[in-house]
């Protein structure tokens, strides 16, 4: 680490009117800097805004839409809002945050009567959404495991690849996605679970894999399970659709209550961003299942400490909606209709779309749509298909073809079928040739 | 037995993130070779195989069975072991358990009325009620935040008609309170000014080492606080400065300085920009408490805006758990003044690219409020009177103990730093053993360094904290 050299810089004047390229600078600070690229998934939305084409659609970050194309607040959120309001005094929450926030999501996650819970051996720390969560594990196991790499499927959110990097752990892929039928790779990931290292770390998608919206089946699941625990492999999970998968809960909680029977100990990130459509809020939970209450309190302790120097305290608002919600019976109720509301749509717009595609003439095989599950449809179109719906219909999606289901509706699915239908017509001529 | 040692080693580190003048190189991955060629890892320490443990050949039929299985998995975090306490937050959760109807908590710094009650300012109240009635959405913000808070934060800091601001020459991302928006800079910092230095004051904020330790980025202190004087060792501080490689990042108080409470003068502040100037240093300045000081927002940014006039690029990180009592919801923003438009562009994108990994995009409710405040003419004149009046009281309180103190100690001794100091926070000079008897003997609760928070203070307890004053600091060693 050697001493820098002596930097040359022209320090602008107070009284200098003029123009920003006089004050430019030569060997500045800044000349390592580059522009970053584009966020893959948050810079679609960003050039969606930017587009001024009426029947743009953006099918890119999965935010959920009403059929009318509107954000939603669920009414169980405007609620609990209304009755939080002017309750607090807004002091800082510990750094582990909300206890009772932690509580309620810990409950929701393994079970109301989960063991685990009643042994009190879990830790549970509130976090800025899903993103906090993974880091947050992601640091503590660089800290507490340095030697350990994580095993992340492929394909997965992009973002997961950014949080290891940034926590400095080595990652590795492992199979999942079987891009030729568009589903699991069952075989492939089991292979490559039994050559992991003897008690690797595994990222797994609890359900609606993102992006692929391929999970896989309970069976496979408790085959996955046994095969970690030949392996003795830990799995953390990240849970950010909990309830908008099926529309209901428990089900989509399933790969972890099935790990948990089977003596694994599990880490659990959640996300209530669009469960409870609190995005903006950025609530979440990382849990660490461990030994037992003295250690969970140790663990704890060791996740508040990396929690501080990042944020020191998580935000209250969010926490409070979601620990109101899920106290008051009524409110959990409604909240329970409300989310199988959200997964019954997101079910017929894949019904539909699939039906659309079909009307406007695709002989292409569209069953995936249908068979994947979640917000998200991993549409098998390849970045140049991409491009092409957006540049030639202002259709905005990733470049991996995933499409969020939640940017369709009735009046946009067969705008967005005809749309497909056009930019795969090579491939279908290649197919029929 | 290597692995073991690592992971011992590792949570020594951990603990001993707070330890004086350490530096921190770069944490270096050594076990990629045991992945090539997927040889087994080393297994970790406590491990116990499956194939040893008794159950392993018991088929699981019921839960019984499951949970006497589990006792034999010993988990992967055997060897995590108990954090201290924060030395600041665990304050507050020690001053919960104390059951005596003496105490007084002066730990952290959260305003309180003269009642000792927790305030949400007025103008919160109406921002909150105006967003409920709006029923505004929920939707992500962008990951450099709300675009009316980024504008609201940057004009208040620099002033609205600051040319670097016309000249769009300031990165503005918003962070989570102070504490995120230091991390963000710290984090900028470790990568594009990999080996460079930051100097932080002896004393600072427990925060400041652990945030840049956790960023990788290696510090070292500048001399602060003078002990004999109760005040400033300001010729230490240059000559300090003035000792650092040309090209070092300087973290300074804007105002308020935590937890001395003692601020350079401006003909100090002059010297010092004077210094970083020679040195090429780039300032890192932390305002956490603009308006809350002096009780106008224009007078606490000055120390910022003078640099800023000099040409000198910076950094700033703002919060507003403060001044507008926001803390829970964890409203700040991280500045960076620089010499053109165009790596200013530059230096927000890299500022998101940290960003995303670390949280994606920041909460939205504490943003809100700021804009919504700040947007209003109306609440914005409101906002400045409750400012006055908190920084007001704290003025009033540190006049009461001042009185206090000089009747009650008999001694010749100089209490005036308390009317000196300013802000929230007052360096008592007491000893570690002294703050010690505070909290055993008067269950006066503060930090080990000498801080209190003279917001957790009122008139009616000012003749009481000054008894435990003059007893701890003339009757303890």
């Amino acid at each position: 680490m050697a001493a820098l050299a002596r930097r040359s810089r022209r320090f602008i004047s107070s009284s200098s009117s003029s123009s920003a390229a006089a004050v430019a600078s030569s060997g500045s600070w800044w000349k390592d800097v580059q522009p970053a690229a584009r966020d893959p998934i948050l810079g679609v939305t960003e050039a969606f805004l930017a587009d001024t084409h009426p029947s743009k659609m953006n099918v890119g970050v999965g935010a959920y839409r009403t059929d009318e194309g509107k954000p939603l607040v669920l009414e169980c959120v405007r609620q609990a809002e209304r009755r939080i309001a002017g309750t607090n005094f807004m002091e800082y929450l510990p750094m582990g945050g909300s206890v009772v926030f932690n509580d309620h999501s810990m409950k929701l996650a393994y079970g109301e009567e989960a063991s685990v819970l009643a042994d009190k051996r879990v830790a549970g720390i509130q976090a800025l959404s899903g993103t906090g969560a993974c880091r947050l594990f992601a640091d503590f196991q660089r800290r507490f495991k340095p030697e350990s790499h994580i095993f992340i499927p492929v394909p997965t959110w992009a973002n997961h690849h950014n949080i290891w990097r940034d926590a400095h752990v080595p990652q590795h892929t492992f199979r999942y996605y079987d891009p030729v039928t568009k589903g699991l790779d069952f075989a492939g990931l089991m292979e490559d679970v039994k050559r992991a290292p003897e008690a690797s770390v595994f990222l797994l998608h609890a359900c609606a894999h993102n992006p692929t919206g391929v999970d896989p089946s309970p069976e496979q699941w408790k085959e996955i399970s046994a095969l970690f625990k030949e392996k003795n492999h830990f799995a953390l999970f990240d849970m950010a659709y909990q309830g908008f998968a099926s529309g209901d809960t428990n089900r989509d909680a399933q790969a972890i209550r099935i790990f948990l029977d089977d003596g694994h100990q599990v880490a659990c990130a959640q996300s209530f961003a669009k469960n409870m459509g609190l995005y903006g809020q950025r609530v979440g939970c990382l849990s660490v299942v461990c030994d037992d209450t003295q250690q969970a309190v140790a663990v704890k302790s060791q996740l508040q400490q990396i929690a501080r120097p990042m944020y020191s305290n998580p935000p209250l608002h969010g926490a409070l909606i979601v620990s109101t919600i899920l106290d008051d019976p009524d409110l959990k109720a409604l909240w329970h209709t409300e989310v199988k509301g959200m997964a019954d749509r997101i079910i017929t717009m894949r019904e539909l779309l699939k039906k659309n595609l079909v009307e406007a003439g695709s002989h292409l095989n569209w069953q995936h749509i249908t068979d994947q599950i979640g917000m998200f449809c991993f549409s098998g179109l390849n970045p140049e298909q991409v491009d092409r719906l957006t540049s030639q219909f202002h259709i905005y999606l990733t470049r991996n073809g995933r499409i969020s289901m939640a940017g369709i509706n009735s009046n946009n699915v067969e705008y967005l079928a005809n749309a497909i239908h056009e930019v795969t017509r090579e491939e279908e001529a290649e197919k029929a040739a | 037995m290597a692995a073991m040692m690592a992971s011992t080693a590792a949570t020594t580190a951990a603990l001993g993130c707070v330890a004086s003048g350490q530096e921190v190189g770069r944490q270096v991955c050594t076990t990629q070779k045991m992945y090539n060629g997927l040889r087994v890892a080393t297994a970790f320490p406590g491990q116990k195989k499956i194939e040893e443990s008794a159950f392993a050949s018991i088929k699981i039929r019921s839960k019984a069975i499951v949970t006497m299985a589990v006792a034999t998995d010993v988990s992967r975090f055997e060897g995590v072991s108990m954090a201290p306490a924060d030395p600041i937050l665990g304050v507050s959760e020690a001053f919960k358990r104390d059951n005596s109807d003496m105490k007084l908590n002066l730990g952290v710094g959260a305003y309180r009325t003269e009642e000792l009650q927790p305030y949400v300012l007025e103008v919160v109240k109406k921002a909150e009620k105006k967003m409920l009635e709006a029923g505004e959405n929920k939707e992500y913000l962008p990951i450099e935040g709300l675009a009316a808070f980024n504008k609201a934060t940057a004009e208040l800091l620099l002033g609205a008609d600051n040319p670097v601001i016309k000249q769009q020459r300031v990165a503005t991302v918003q962070g989570l309170s102070g504490t995120g928006s230091l991390r963000l800079g710290a984090a900028f910092i470790q990568r594009y000014f990999p080996g460079v230095k930051v100097l932080i004051s002896s004393p600072t904020w427990g925060n400041h080492k652990n945030i840049l330790n956790d960023a990788g980025v290696p510090w070292s202190e500048y001399r602060y606080f003078d002990p004999k004087t109760v005040g400033l060792d300001f010729e230490g501080m240059i000559a300090d400065i003035k000792d650092a490689p040309n090209g070092s990042i300087i973290l300074l108080h804007g105002c308020a300085h935590n937890p001395t409470g003692i601020d350079p003068t401006p003909e100090q502040w002059e010297k010092i920009a004077d210094v970083c100037q020679e040195k090429d240093h780039m300032p890192f300045f932390d305002v956490a408490y603009q308006g809350f000081a002096s009780g106008s927002l224009d007078d606490d940014a000055s120390s910022v805006r003078r640099f800023v006039a000099r040409g000198i690029e910076l950094f700033v990180a703002q919060s507003y758990s403060k001044n507008l009592g926001l803390y829970a919801e964890r409203i700040g923003a991280i500045n960076v003044v620089v010499s053109s438009p165009e790596v200013a562009t530059k230096v927000k994108s890299q500022l998101k690219r940290l960003a995303r990994p670390m949280y994606s995009n920041p909460p939205v409710h504490g943003a809100r409020i700021v804009a919504n405040v700040v947007g209003d003419p109306t609440m914005f004149d409101e906002w400045r009177a409750e400012m006055q009046a908190m920084a007001g009281r704290i003025k009033t309180v540190r006049q009461r103990l001042y009185d206090e103190l000089s009747t009650k100690d008999k001694s010749s001794k100089d209490w005036s730093f308390v009317l000196k100091q300013i802000g929230m926070f007052s360096f008592t000079g007491l000893n570690k053993a002294q703050s010690d008897n505070m909290t055993d003997k008067w269950h006066v609760y503060m930090t080990k360094d000498g801080r209190i928070s003279l917001a957790g203070l009122n008139l009616a307890k000012c003749a009481f904290l000054a008894d435990a004053i003059i007893d701890s600091f003339y009757n303890v060693q």
